[in-house]
């Protein structure tokens, strides 16, 4: 059955050309391309949740810093440290699967996986601890005494005396800025899932030598992906954690 | 005649060597170690930032360090400085996007309060 005309013998150290496709470079570019039109696509859908942050922000600063104020700083800092960490092993993976080393995409796709799942293990901790404090959002939600007194100094009107409608409109907004929080992260966290999952896929796939060519292709696309997750985390983290 | 042909398959090859080029080139690891300790370097820049007396300019200092970052990411780690025209004209075009999206939104919201109008 395998003649040379349709052999898929996989590890040839070159890429098969699929047959509408000019040539390995015109195959390469239009993967490639595939993966950012989806990615600018990804953007739009993270900067409508931008956008929403942008106004409310706008709307009530006292509420928003207040609320970042009970965001674990550090521990988004030592994620962002992870992830950043991550992205490297990532780049050193596509950059193995270049040069041809395959055990070096595997590893390095498996620490890949390995920090991303140490920043969900992360993250889901920073969240228990959050809602065990009535900070998720809904029927729970508990705006404590110090919190209250905080957002009361924030509503006075012009006589220095308290606005009740300001206040709880600011209250109000206190809740938003946990909103904005929960799904920010939360839909941030569900793309590191799917990459996490691309990532283990594909160190099974390379190990068992699925892809022709090392998977150079593949593999560089499968980083793009993750690197724009990254990158998405780099604008969330001083918007929801820094507010000073 | 003869001289366009020619001339022609130059370009021809000059476009497939350059196609060639951009799909394989090989970043060094040292560079992507640099790109690495840079984006620490920006990190803790971003934090120490958050806690100097700025004022008003907390969010464009944050903001711009953390466009850098996203920057060195896009530039090097996703290859793009090394990529074709046209992923570069697809990855700015996504930034654009954003751009355009916050500005008009803020001349909207920003402005609302500007004009008196009555009955509003």
């Amino acid at each position: 059955m395998h003649t040379s005309s349709t052999s898929t013998a996989p590890d040839e150290g070159t890429q098969l050309l699929l047959s509408h496709f000019d040539d390995l470079d015109q195959q390469h570019l239009t993967s490639n391309l595939g993966m950012w039109f989806f990615l600018v696509s990804e953007v739009m859908f993270f900067s409508g949740l931008i956008a929403a942050y942008t106004v409310y922000r706008a709307l009530a600063p006292d509420a928003f810093k207040l609320g970042s104020h009970h965001m674990a700083m550090w521990v988004g800092f030592f994620n962002t440290l992870v992830l950043l960490t991550s992205s490297l092993t990532m780049a050193f993976a596509v950059r193995c699967s270049q040069v041809g080393d395959r055990r070096g995409i595997v590893r390095n796709l498996i620490l890949t996986a390995l920090l991303g799942t140490i920043f969900l293990g992360v993250k889901a901790s920073e969240y228990k601890t959050e809602i065990d404090h009535g900070y998720l959002p809904g029927r729970s939600f508990h705006v404590s005494e110090h919190d209250a007194e905080v957002l009361k100094a924030a509503s006075l009107d012009a006589n220095g005396n308290l606005d009740e409608a300001k206040f709880s409109r600011n209250k109000g907004q206190f809740q938003m800025m946990f909103v904005l929080y929960f799904f920010m992260t939360g839909v941030h966290a569900f793309h590191m899932i799917v990459g996490i999952a691309a990532v283990l896929i594909f160190a099974v796939l390379i190990r068992i030598k699925w892809f022709s060519g090392f998977g150079t292709t593949q593999v560089e696309v499968l980083g793009l992906y993750w690197h724009f997750v990254d990158v998405v985390w780099v604008f969330l983290y001083p918007l929801l954690y820094l507010i000073e | 005649m003869a001289h366009t042909s020619h001339s022609h398959s130059q370009t021809n090859l000059a476009q497939t060597t350059d196609a060639h080029a951009q799909a394989h080139h090989v970043i060094e690891v040292r560079t992507y170690v640099l790109i690495y300790i840079a984006l620490m370097l920006f990190l803790a820049a971003t934090v120490a930032a958050s806690f100097m007396p700025l004022g008003a300019f907390h969010l464009p200092v944050a903001m711009t360090i953390a466009l850098i970052k996203a920057v060195l990411i896009v530039l090097f780690f996703m290859h793009v400085y090394y990529s074709a025209p046209l992923t570069w004209i697809t990855a700015v075009g996504s930034l654009l996007w954003v751009g355009l999206l916050l500005a008009f939104l803020l001349s909207d919201y920003l402005a609302r309060g500007w004009l008196h109008i009555l009955g509003k």
